[in-house]
């Protein structure tokens, strides 16, 4: 600290969200007397453009050179007021920040506790800014190849758009085709347009585009590096079938004497053989042979798919192969698995034959499903004549999931236009509440309420074949409160479809970590800000698009890959990336050579100088933890922008404010 | 009873922002704890623990992210070790490792990390002052 120490403090209002529990002019006022401080002020919005020209203002006319914005957490605006400071000519680093809104003004309901709270929080700022040494951030170049997870649409979207900028993109999908769950629709919602048509097009496209390394019945097994630099492992599982020789003509399917029940697309209501191709809009066309199935894995003999391939593809030898590939960001599309409503068992799926989920239904009335489109009860021949439609199964309910699914009431209406339109039968909606805000959702709404759906404003109770009235016999019964009459009702109808919810992926908490990022505690993946920044994470170069965020339907996830697409664009267009400048800095003068910190570094960072026998810190590789600080026998490691100085004098100054409202009669709280 | 003057050090990327989740949530809880926010709770050196309790704080958390939940890998491994045998420290030193509070709050457990914050104030607040302890 060779020159003056000229700290500037700023209190923001935040509109009343700080404001109005804070007494903000007391808190300026009484920073202006710290240590150090030149000028302390109040503001109602310290992000605005007006709050961060008064910080440049000071910094030209006061000769301030060093910065403290007590506002909202610095996960939301400690990049804005770095970058103020910088366009002032201020190192960032020389910038702190405290949060009196997120962990103050919304978590204290006493205005005085609140005001010291935030007195101990600026002083604890004040104390440590003064420590703070000006850093040079590092650049790094960055690979323009996109890594995408998970090739539903959400994936399809975000690798063409990524594939048509001219950068190459690995998409890696662990099913044997892409397309995801859109491809077992058969109408999709408000427009009952064709799945797909509207899919098949974009698969084939991204499956044939030129900058698309296409990695299906594949799954990543690690991840290595950062942003602009990561190095992915991939198991490329054996598919026993050559890609080079194989026409996908088909043979093979039509002669597996092997039927297996396809539980994964076809919603276990159809078949597979144990060579398949999921669907003959398949891509990439080439089948799989299902090892856990196959009868030449399992006893030895058969061998009929190699006997009849044209091609000689066939190949029980193929071993799975491992694939190393080098990316500069990553988009995770995982999407969704479907509630299990097994869970609930009053509602009697898989004990009633003729209670559905939504997916079955949809594989149902899909006209290249197991039905050829035809709605049938569970015997397969039978045309349903009445059908209720259940919403919110395993959504909106503290016992399974207390989030909205966000797609089922609208699912649940495509279904009712559907049979009707299939079956002619009597429909009954049984919903809690209708949710249909998007683009002409509401107006579809409306138009199935014309069709002539009766609509059931109450939670199923229970749904059961136990008869009470000989209308019953043979029926499925619905027992539902119907609210909007104050009655319970029966209502025995042949067939019932349950709306099961949307849950995250059943291993999306490994992926999260395998990614280095967070799930909610509803398993989704959480993205960096809910409203402004709703496809990156916390982990920069990994973005999240699409379901696997959050239940969203096809246009929200179209757009999210396409959003996550464009800020992958961005980082690649800017060539090279700022990387951590708070990194570890070995004092060779006092390292004794112990290898301690080398052995607790997570990412080897820390190498062995064998010349001079100390360690020494690679600044490319070092993500800034310092968890080697904390292992220093010696203390010869110190991390930058989180010294030993620095973080005592912050706490010092939270301490000592305590200490000293303590020693006034006050609250230290 | 008294007020006791407690230094959380919180991780950046799953405790503090779970201090953050709280927040958005409005969710109120005791004022006593400042927090002090660390890269990684592997950087919270045995030393800075101490340098606490010696500027007389009558109580110091230690909040890291779940283990495997790290956004560094494994650097709250290193604290799952070391926080334990610092309190074994403590103790030989005469300072009651209750004072020392170790715990693993996720960037959405907002409302885990209010329910920790007061129950540990708590738990200070019936122990005697920590000035007075060391007088």
């Amino acid at each position: 600290m060779s020159e003056e120490v000229r700290i500037g403090v700023y209190i923001c209002h935040c509109g009343s969200n700080i404001a109005g529990t804070v007494d903000v002019a007391e808190v300026a006022r009484w920073a202006g007397e710290l240590p150090n401080v030149v000028v302390g002020r109040d503001y109602k919005f310290m992000c605005s453009s007006l709050g961060q020209e008064l910080i440049e203002k000071d910094i030209k006319e006061q000769n301030i050179n060093r910065v403290v914005v007590a506002s909202c957490s610095p996960h939301l605006h400690e990049p804005t007021f770095r970058n103020a400071c910088s366009r002032a000519g201020v190192n960032p680093y020389l910038f702190e920040m405290a949060n009196i809104r997120e962990q103050v003004s919304w978590v204290t309901a006493d205005k005085a506790d609140a005001t010291r709270k935030a007195k101990a929080l600026v002083a604890a700022a004040v104390n440590r800014v003064a420590y703070q040494q000006p850093l040079n951030s590092l650049f790094v170049p960055i690979n323009s190849n996109v890594l995408v997870v998970g090739a539903g649409v959400t994936g399809i979207q975000a690798a063409l758009e990524i594939a048509d900028s001219g950068n190459h993109v690995y998409l890696v999908e662990r099913e044997p085709s892409i397309g995801g769950h859109m491809a077992q629709f058969d109408k999709t919602f408000p427009t009952l347009d064709c799945s797909a048509c509207i899919l098949t097009p974009k698969m084939f496209n991204v499956g044939n585009h030129k900058n698309v390394t296409m990695l299906t019945w594949s799954e990543v097994e690690k991840v290595d590096g950062y942003i602009g630099n990561f190095t992915v492992t991939i198991r490329k599982k054996a598919r026993f079938v050559n890609e080079e020789l194989c026409t996908g003509c088909g043979v093979c399917q039509e002669k597996c004497p092997k039927k297996v029940i396809d539980d994964v697309f076809e919603a276990g209501i159809g078949y597979r053989k144990a060579v398949y191709t999921p669907f003959p809009q398949a891509v990439p066309k080439y089948p799989v042979i299902d090892k856990e199935n196959c009868t030449f894995f399992l006893k030895g003999t058969c061998k009929a798919c190699q006997k009849f391939c044209p091609r000689d593809s066939i190949d029980f030898d193929q071993q799975d192969e491992i694939i190393t590939v080098k990316v500069g960001n990553i988009i995770l599309s995982t999407g969704w698995d479907l509630f299990d409503a097994r869970q609930i068992p009053q509602y009697g799926y898989g004990s009633l034959p003729n209670v559905f989920t939504s997916l079955e239904f949809e594989r149902m009335t899909n006209a290249a499903g197991p039905t050829s489109g035809k709605v049938y009860l569970r015997d397969g021949v039978t045309v349903p004549k009445s059908v209720a439609i259940i919403h919110c199964v395993g959504s909106r309910d503290r016992n399974y999931n207390n989030y909205c699914s966000a797609i089922c009431c609208m699912q649940s209406l495509k279904f009712a236009h559907l049979v009707g339109e299939k079956t002619g039968a009597e429909v009954f909606e049984c919903y809690i509440d209708m949710r249909t805000p998007a683009k002409a959702y509401d107006e579809f709404y409306q138009r199935i309420m014309k069709e002539g759906v009766h609509f059931i404003r109450g939670k199923v109770a229970e749904i059961t074949d136990a008869a009470r009235t000989p209308e019953e016999e043979g029926k499925t019964i619905v027992q539902v409160e119907d609210t909007l009459i104050g009655k319970q009702r029966r209502i025995p109808v042949d067939m019932v479809i349950l709306s099961a919810g949307l849950e995250p992926r059943h291993d999306a908490k490994q992926v999260a970590i395998k990614f280095g990022i967070s799930c909610s505690i509803d398993g989704w993946f959480i993205e960096k800000h809910p409203k402004l920044d709703p496809v990156a994470t916390m982990t920069d170069g990994v973005f999240v698009a699409g379901a696997c965020q959050g239940p969203k339907d096809i246009p929200a996830s179209v757009a999210q890959g396409a959003a996550a697409a464009a800020r992958v664009l961005s980082i690649i267009g800017q060539g090279e990336i700022e990387i951590e400048a708070a990194t570890s800095v070995v004092n060779e003068e006092t390292c004794v050579g112990c290898k301690e910190c080398i052995s607790t570094c997570p990412y080897t960072a820390i190498e062995f100088l064998e010349d001079t026998k100390k360690a020494h810190v690679i600044e490319a590789l070092c993500k800034g933890c310092g968890t080697c600080v904390g292992a220093c026998l010696s203390k010869s490691i110190s991390l930058k922008h989180f010294t030993d100085e620095q973080l005592v004098a912050e706490m010092i100054g939270a301490m000592r404010t305590m200490t000293l409202f303590e020693a006034q009669g006050q609250e230290v709280a | 009873m008294y007020e006791p003057k407690i230094i959380g050090f919180l991780c950046n990327w799953c405790s503090y922002r779970g201090a953050d989740t709280a927040g958005m949530a409005r969710l109120k809880y005791a004022t006593n704890v400042k927090v002090v926010r660390v890269p990684c709770s592997g950087r919270i050196s045995p030393e800075l623990v101490l340098r606490t309790f010696r500027e007389g704080a009558d109580g110091v958390m230690v909040l890291g992210c779940h283990i495997g939940d790290c956004h560094y890998g494994t650097g709250n491994h290193r604290t799952a070790k070391r926080m334990p045998i610092l309190k074994k420290l403590l103790e030989y030193n005469g300072i009651d490792p209750e004072r020392l509070y170790i715990n693993w709050v996720s960037a959405a457990e907002g409302e885990k990390f209010a329910t920790v914050i007061d129950e540990f104030t708590d738990k200070i607040r019936a122990m005697t002052p920590f000035e007075e302890v060391m007088k």
